[in-house]
């Protein structure tokens, strides 16, 4: 069995008197598509802070790449990737300037980033608009572009917080083409979001209820699990129950 | 009486250089559920600040409730109930203060109309000394719904609704809104969600300013094109790739559990040759059948066309 | 009515509850009294300067006593060479040098003229300013006992007299020009931030729809500031008489009468700002610049007006600042009355009015 890319144990947040994230156990292996379901409110942006090396859990191990969560914050982001529902793109800098700017960031050197820009554009279908202002893009290449440019340095892991809200159906399967493509080049995708087809798409699932970790495996065994027809009724039957609100 | 009309309203941004809505013309009958979908940048919410007077359109003319957006707009402010799209209501003021203040600003109290709202209400009252920055997502929008029907609208605008909101509250919502409908009120509302749309009445997919499809969501996925199948096996991204490079293939995509696959020539059955095409490239578990399109295989195949 | 003040009552719950704007409204005029009237007044006490007294006589030695007694300066006699002196100024361990020359005395008694030699340190040209002032008006008032004295035929004495602030005293003319600075702050940052808030929260689109006037929503974002602004203008009169001795010498109702008339203008100032911005940012940036930068430069205040290039002051006459501190000036200073602040008050009124109307017609009743 290979070595799981993301292993938790009995990872745990608590603010004060208040458990965000209670006990979290599971692992990730190389090259899958993992989905971190969950209600408003469930501790998911919580769970991702803490595997990004983004805060410091309060009890409990991990590790991200190999790397410990407590003492090699800086390791683990050197080889992940982030990309959340608000872009990290610079709306003011034209498309090429963007992947420079992150290319550089990482430490890329000068022809690396040429290379690597220029590969970007191909891929993307970018190449007239290069020049353009990341402004004047359409939001579904932009949702693109700020992934390709998450994965720039080739990171083990990417993390995707709600990639594809507001863009139409052909544009967001798009979006999931570019991750089934990284997938199969051996990344790791951890992604969240709200389209229960969505999360069909990924190899397995995890869905959060108040903090803890109810269910988590392939999606089609969640719904023999749950005797339901759709991932969406999986997930109804297990947020129903959710006591707790923000 | 139509609850909402259009006549060719055409909407631009930044000097003409924007096309926000592009000559829409279309009716919504009173008590009506009606469904503006489609993703960003559509045109839903430029269509909604026209109707509920808070913007000027370029051309044509629209009425609401019988009103001219244009001449009687102070007449519809006090007609109709909205809730815009960023709309966040007070922070730093508790559910009963919001509450409080949307009812005087529009010159009622909340006893007055407590019968249309307090379904809604008894949820979020527990916590109604709670400020509105400390809700969850679910019970924001709650309130927010609260405020927007507090002055009992004739027709409730509300743009986005359930954007960024978990399913269990978002099935909640549409379950307020059939209530809402049966009490009279004529309910307007616009998602990106395409599986929100059977819970309409009547919808209009829209995308880039122009409504691509009008009408019931029974009617529309009868107007689908030609034969739908849905397709599965033990290696999904595989069986993708490779059915977007059958010669026969129209249209490929990902769709759930399945893929959605329409074929060139659809009067000839292609069903078996394609799973010993598949078998022989190795797939197991293979599944192929018929489907009734959905709404969203309605709008792939209208941004195609 | 019950609307409005339910729309005020909700505009103090934002200021109260938001401690960060809160310390901004109230802690301001107690950190601006503290700033400008104790550490950056322009008055200067206990200088270090050098008195060399190369004639020791009476004279001289009467003149170097009125001014050691002086709380301006911290002198020491040393008979120190012109090199020495140099290298003291450029040490920086003295701001200024005063030298009597061998025979001052004889020269004064024998040719009716006699000079003393005043070296300061131009390098920060307002203190050498200030204390050669001083320093002449010392001499000037010893010439004056002398001529009492000595009857000397057609002698010219000029007569130094600072009118209404004998002392010299800095705090005179910085509480009005911080009262307009502090009101400007207060009525036009937070009105134009508030309103720029609710397009950001998108609370205006609902008030836009809702049959509640949009004048009435100009003026529930009024009334609160307005409030606290009166309050600040109580704290700073407070202040400034309780810790800086500063007398208010004409009729305070008339102060507060023409504070309030400035608050005015400023809550229009604000309004103007929050319908041309997006963002509280910019409202921000353009209260800013249309307040503090012309308060503090062309008010008066800093920087007397009728030093300034001819442009500059055509400009400043369209800063209400300028005329607000004019008119507190005169009030609180000179004690005048209504008679005497006529003109300023109607240029002010009229600024007022001309502002209002400008941003009641440009208020958007819709979104564009």
């Amino acid at each position: 069995m290979q070595q799981p890319v993301i292993k938790t144990e009995l990872l745990t947040k608590r603010f004060g008197s208040f458990t965000a994230a209670d006990e979290l156990t599971f692992e990730v292996y190389p090259g899958e598509i993992f989905g971190f379901l969950g209600a408003n409110g469930a501790g998911k942006t919580t769970a991702m802070r803490m595997l990004c090396g983004l805060s410091l859990p309060s009890s409990g191990k991990a590790t991200i790449a190999g790397f410990d969560i407590y003492k090699q914050t800086e390791k683990i982001k050197q080889n992940i990737g982030y990309m959340s529902q608000k872009f990290s793109l610079y709306e003011d800098l034209t498309v090429i300037e963007n992947i420079r700017f992150y290319a550089g960031i990482y430490g890329l050197s000068d022809k690396e980033i040429k290379a690597k820009s220029n590969n970007l554009l191909d891929q993307l279908g970018l190449q007239n608009e290069a020049k353009k202002l990341v402004s004047e893009l359409p939001l579904g290449w932009k949702q693109k572009l700020s992934f390709s440019v998450a994965v720039i340095h080739q990171p083990k892991i990417v993390f995707l917080d709600e990639p594809t809200g507001g863009v139409d159906p052909v544009t967001r399967r798009q979006f999931w083409d570019l991750i089934y493509d990284a997938s199969d080049k051996g990344l790791t995708v951890f992604v969240t979001t709200h389209y229960m087809d969505e999360a069909e798409y990924c190899n397995r699932i995890s869905i959060m209820v108040d903090g803890r970790i109810e269910a988590l495996d392939t999606p089609s065994n969640l719904k023999k699990q749950f005797s339901a027809n759709s991932m969406d009724d999986v997930f109804y039957q297990l947020a129903r129950g959710a006591k707790r609100n923000e | 009486m139509k609850a909402v009309t259009l006549n060719n309203i055409t909407k631009t941004y930044n000097k003409g250089t924007v096309l926000a809505v592009d000559n829409l013309s279309f009716e919504v009958e009173k008590g009506e559920l009606f469904g503006l979908i489609g993703p960003d940048g559509a045109g839903k919410s430029t269509i909604f600040r026209l109707l509920t007077t808070l913007l000027l359109a370029d051309s044509g003319t629209a009425t609401v409730d019988g009103l001219d957006i244009v001449k009687d707009f102070k007449t519809i402010r006090k007609k109709v109930g909205y809730m815009p799209g960023k709309f966040s209501l007070y922070q730093d003021l508790t559910v009963e203060e919001n509450l409080n203040f949307f009812a005087s600003i529009f010159g009622t109290t909340i006893h007055e109309n407590y019968e249309l709202i307090k379904d809604i209400y008894v949820q979020i009252e527990p916590f109604k000394t709670r400020r509105a920055g400390k809700l969850s997502g679910g019970m924001k929008q709650k309130l927010a719904l609260s405020c927007a029907l507090i002055h009992k609208p004739s027709v409730l605008f509300l743009d986005e609704p359930t954007t960024g909101v978990d399913t269990v509250s978002r099935k909640e919502f549409w379950q307020m809104l059939k209530r809402l409908k049966e009490q009279g009120i004529t309910i307007l509302v616009s998602t990106p969600y395409m599986d929100e749309a059977n819970l309409c009445d009547r919808i209009a997919l829209m995308q880039s300013g122009k409504i691509l499809s009008i009408d019931t969501p029974a009617n529309i996925t009868k107007a689908y094109d030609g034969k739908l199948y849905a397709i599965r096996s033990s290696s999904m991204h595989k069986l993708l790739i490779e059915l977007r490079n059958y010669e026969f293939t129209e249209s490929c995509f990902a769709f759930g559990e399945y893929l959605h696959i329409t074929f060139k020539k659809d009067h000839i059955d292609h069903t078996n040759a394609l799973l010993s095409y598949l078998k022989h490239n190795g797939h197991t578990n293979l599944e192929l059948k018929t489907i009734e399109p959905s709404i969203e295989d309605c709008f792939i195949q209208l941004l195609k066309q | 009515m019950k609307q409005l003040f339910i729309f005020v009552r909700k505009e103090f719950y934002h200021v109260f509850r938001d401690r960060k704007t809160l310390l901004m409204l109230f802690g301001l005029p107690i950190a601006q009294i503290v700033l400008f009237g104790f550490a950056l007044t322009t008055e200067i006490k206990n200088a270090k300067i050098v008195v060399a007294d190369y004639s020791k006589d009476i004279v001289s030695k009467q003149i170097i006593d009125k001014i050691d007694a002086s709380r301006y300066f911290d002198i020491e006699k040393s008979l120190m060479s012109h090199d020495q002196i140099e290298a003291a100024f450029k040490e920086g361990k003295i701001k200024m040098a005063v030298i009597f020359p061998e025979n001052f005395n004889k020269n004064l008694l024998h040719t009716n003229k006699a000079q003393i030699q005043v070296i300061a340190d131009a390098s920060d040209l307002n203190t050498a300013v200030t204390l050669t002032n001083y320093i002449s008006s010392i001499i000037g008032d010893y010439q004056q006992q002398m001529v009492k004295n000595v009857v000397l035929p057609y002698r010219i004495v000029p007569e130094i007299r600072m009118l209404y602030n004998p002392q010299l005293k800095g705090e005179h003319t910085f509480i009005p020009g911080m009262m307009a600075m502090i009101m400007m702050l207060v009525c036009v940052m937070m009105t134009a931030i508030s309103i720029v808030k609710e397009k950001e929260l998108g609370t205006m689109e609902i008030l836009l729809v809702s049959p509640f006037k949009p004048l009435m929503v100009i003026l529930s974002k009024f009334v609160p500031y307005l409030i606290i602004s009166l309050v600040n203008v109580t704290s700073i009169l407070l202040l400034s008489w309780i810790f800086l001795h500063l007398p208010i010498k004409g009729s305070i109702l008339l102060l507060y009468a023409v504070s309030l008339l400035f608050i005015i203008t400023s809550l229009a100032i604000g309004l103007l700002i929050s319908i041309v911005s997006q963002s509280q940012q910019s409202a921000m940036f353009g209260s800013l610049m249309a307040t503090m930068l012309p308060t503090l430069l062309l008010s008066g205040f800093m920087f007397p007006i009728e030093n300034m290039p001819l442009p500059l002051q055509i400009i400043s006459n369209v800063v209400p600042s300028k005329w607000f501190y004019i008119i507190v000036k005169d009030i609180m200073i000179k004690g005048s009355g209504f008679g005497a602040i006529w003109k300023e008050t109607l240029i002010l009124v009229g600024m007022t009015v001309f502002l209002l109307i400008i941003s009641l017609k440009k208020f958007k009743i819709r979104l564009e």
